[in-house]
């Protein structure tokens, strides 16, 4: 068998709904492991386009992408990480600050490249961009403060270079 | 011209060329029946339950090779439909269904026979729509006949709105645009040339997708120019002539000795629109090993999805055979012939021709005309009918294989007798034919021509099997001897005749009685066959096992 880790899938699929469950009931019926699922409009009002995380091995993936093919709804698929990618995330995080400990937490924050969006009497709000390993590592600085509560958008890809998934062939064989 | 949804509906049926819709009305397809009504140019069959109508649309379907339509109302209508929606989804029959749903304004307000039929069915059907726009409604039919009939098939789903069918709009008729098969990969072909000529000792397995794709002339072309024996799926049961010489008959859980022994002589596998599903491969990992496998198939999903394969090639069977074939070379391979006959022989001789069930099933198969279509329930009788009914044309064999839908056969068999203008034969036994009785006063209803063979043994045979086999003989719940169901009397109360065949009646007479009636007076027939319970379906591989472990017997706990 082969080593199990985590596979980036983008998805271009129709803009309707229903969409998104047609998907995940697909995963969830055939027993995938996905870590997180980003959904957003595109450039072509009629087109979504998803961003999947994946923990599997090689089989799954294969597996996943050729289910994912056959659904009417499903356009253009494609698993981003054979390709150089910029992944980008967004986290917001509410942070205890109380007076004694906030100038520590916008240190990490300028560190970081983050920024504080938001400022009361004893929290912080903090907004970080960055692909998720930034922003893992920036979360475990973070947590000594104390979390409120936390908010993450999900994975975003784009292939660089002239490289785009409408151009991939929608057939991988 | 601006029409009603409900007629933009019939319209567009006539436009794919449907001719027979299955179906049950009700309060949110009246104007759909009321449409059907005045077109006057359809013929439907009203069933005696929705789940019958959908058996029979599929039935319809595997014989004809064109899409089986089926209507239902909303609520408890369309969930009826949905066990045989899953039965078509999972052996790739392509199927329409028509559910109504309540107008837009009761939408989404648990309304009365108000149900979410598109979420329940995404599981078990290729696509589904519902239309809450009269403007979409006609290329919504279009597209999902197209849907259905084309690369895998299957089923499709749309759900009108009652306001739907109501509404008008500009309707104008567009004949369906012939399917284009896409070009067969001339790399892989090359591919799979070269190892069917390096080939000693070629086995091919054909599926489903051979009938599906009306290839069965081309397997057969095929392994003649190869001296490749042919052994069969319960769902490629028909590609090939039972009698023909290259034909091993049934592989897999309950294969012939043929079939199985040649598979393990073989260094090659040739698998054709078949999916080696547990039933057939069993051991999905052992299955194949040491064996070249070269794997044809419609769906890029199957390939490597149970079983690796060395060569595969995405494309139809049929297309992929035409370009094939001319690029093989004749190869005799003598010794491998004769070394398949002699796994042959020992069919014959282990068939166990004393059992009663194989007496009626083989009597029955001599007596039944030529080219009627055989339909089957799901259990023992089912296996029996794979292994003892000769099936001699594609087309002509209806069994639920992936979904195992008891109940199937009833409904079926009417489609089955529709779709060829002949009499059917279903053989079911008394566990299946409990759950869909009801439809035999469907078949009595329109004159279909029809003997059922029940094959009565008073226990549900196969889970039995398994309990002798697997759970020490604890019979739980196996035993149906309390009912208490004369089957002449009932056959007679819904409409057909009734027959019995005792221990010690002539079967081959009774038989003869049978269809004799069935066909003369063009009814159906119930044919109640006394059977003992304790007949098992042999040989058998056990569930995960190899090939190598083919029981001839069952060690009885």
């Amino acid at each position: 068998m082969d080593e199990v880790k985590k596979y980036t899938i983008g998805a271009l699929v129709s803009n309707k709904s229903g969409v998104l469950t047609r998907i995940t009931g697909l995963f969830t019926r055939r027993g995938y492991n996905i870590e997180s699922v980003t959904g957003c409009a595109t450039e072509d009002p009629e087109i979504s386009r998803l961003t999947i995380i994946l923990n599997g091995d090689k089989y799954v993936l294969y597996q996943m992408i050729k289910q994912m093919e056959k659904l009417e709804d499903v356009i253009r698929i494609g698993c981003a990480d054979e390709l150089e990618c910029v992944y980008r995330e967004l986290a917001l995080i509410k942070v205890n600050a109380k007076p004694d400990s906030r100038r520590q937490i916008v240190e990490a924050t300028e560190i970081y490249k983050a920024k504080v969006v938001d400022l009361s009497p004893d929290t912080m709000i903090l907004e970080i961009t960055g692909d998720p390993n930034k922003i893992e590592a920036f979360i475990k600085v973070i947590k000594p403060y104390g979390i409120l509560e936390m908010q993450r958008t999900g994975v975003t890809v784009l292939a660089r270079g002239e490289h785009t998934l409408k151009d991939r062939a929608k057939n991988l064989d | 011209m601006k029409i009603k949804g409900a007629d933009i509906l019939i319209n567009c049926l006539l436009e794919q060329g449907v001719d027979t819709v299955f179906g049950y009305p009700g309060g949110t397809v009246l104007d759909i029946y009321d449409a059907l009504y005045r077109n006057g140019k359809i013929n439907h069959v009203l069933t005696a339950h929705e789940q019958g109508a959908a058996h029979a649309a599929d039935g319809y379907a595997r014989v004809t090779g064109k899409t089986g339509v089926c209507f239902a109302t909303s609520g408890p209508g369309a969930t009826n439909l949905v066990t045989g929606i899953a039965t078509a989804y999972m052996d790739s029959v392509p199927l329409v269904a028509v559910t109504g749903n309540v107008g837009i304004n009761f939408l989404g307000r648990d309304s009365f026979q108000e149900i979410d039929i598109c979420g329940i069915t995404i599981p078990v059907t290729k696509h589904n729509f519902i239309v809450k726009d009269v403007t979409e409604l006609a290329d919504t039919v279009r597209r999902a006949f197209r849907i259905a009939n084309s690369g895998r098939k299957g089923p499709v789903l749309i759900d009108i709105l009652k306001n739907v069918q109501i509404e008008e709009c500009e309707y104008a008729p567009q004949s369906p645009k012939p399917a284009q098969a896409d070009e067969v990969p001339s790399g892989k072909l090359s591919r799979a040339v070269n190892a069917i000529t390096e080939s000693k000792r070629p086995i091919i397995i054909a599926g489903g997708g051979v009938i599906s794709s009306n290839a069965s002339s081309l397997v057969h072309e095929l392994a003649v120019k190869l001296d490749c024996p042919v052994a069969y799926t319960l769902m490629g049961k028909g590609c090939i002539d039972e009698n023909d010489r290259l034909c091993l008959g049934m592989i897999g859980m309950h294969g012939t000795v043929a079939a199985v022994k040649t598979m393990l002589a073989a260094d090659t596998v040739i698998a054709l629109g078949t999916r080696f599903s547990d039933r057939v491969a069993l051991n999905r990992d052992k299955f194949a090993e040491g064996k070249r496998v070269i794997h044809v198939d419609i769906d890029n999903a199957e390939l490597d999805k149970n079983v690796t394969s060395d060569v595969h090639v995405l494309a139809d069977v049929g297309e992929t055979l035409k370009t094939l074939i001319p690029l093989v070379g004749k190869t005799e391979r003598k010794s491998w012939l004769e070394e398949a006959d002699g796994f042959k022989k020992c069919n014959a001789l282990k068939k166990d021709t004393s059992k009663r069930a194989y007496k009626i099933i083989s009597a029955a198969a001599k007596i039944a005309p030529a080219d009627s279509p055989l339909v089957t329930d799901v259990g023992q009788h089912q296996m029996w009918a794979a292994q003892h009914y000769a099936v001699n044309s594609p087309r002509r064999f209806c069994s639920s294989g992936g979904l195992g839908t008891m109940g199937y056969g009833m409904g079926a068999a009417i489609g089955a007798a529709l779709g060829t203008g002949k009499l059917s034969v279903l053989i079911t036994g008394d566990g299946c034919l409990g759950m869909n009785m009801n439809e035999i006063s469907t078949a009595a209803a329109y004159n279909v021509p029809m003997v059922i063979l029940l094959m009565d043994n008073r226990v549900l045979g196969m889970v039995r099997q398994w309990q002798k086999i697997f759970y020490s003989r604890r019979f739980s719940q196996t035993d149906l001897g309390k009912r208490k169901i004369d089957y002449v009397k009932l056959a007679e109360s819904l409409g057909a005749a009734g027959i019995t065949v005792g221990e010690n009646d002539d079967i081959e007479s009774k038989l003869k009685q049978a269809f004799d009636e069935a066909e003369k007076n063009s009814r159906p027939v119930l044919v109640d066959c006394k059977i003992s319970p304790d007949e098992n379906v042999l040989p058998m591989i056990k569930p995960g096992m190899t090939y190598d472990t083919q029981l001839e017997k069952l060690e009885e706990n």
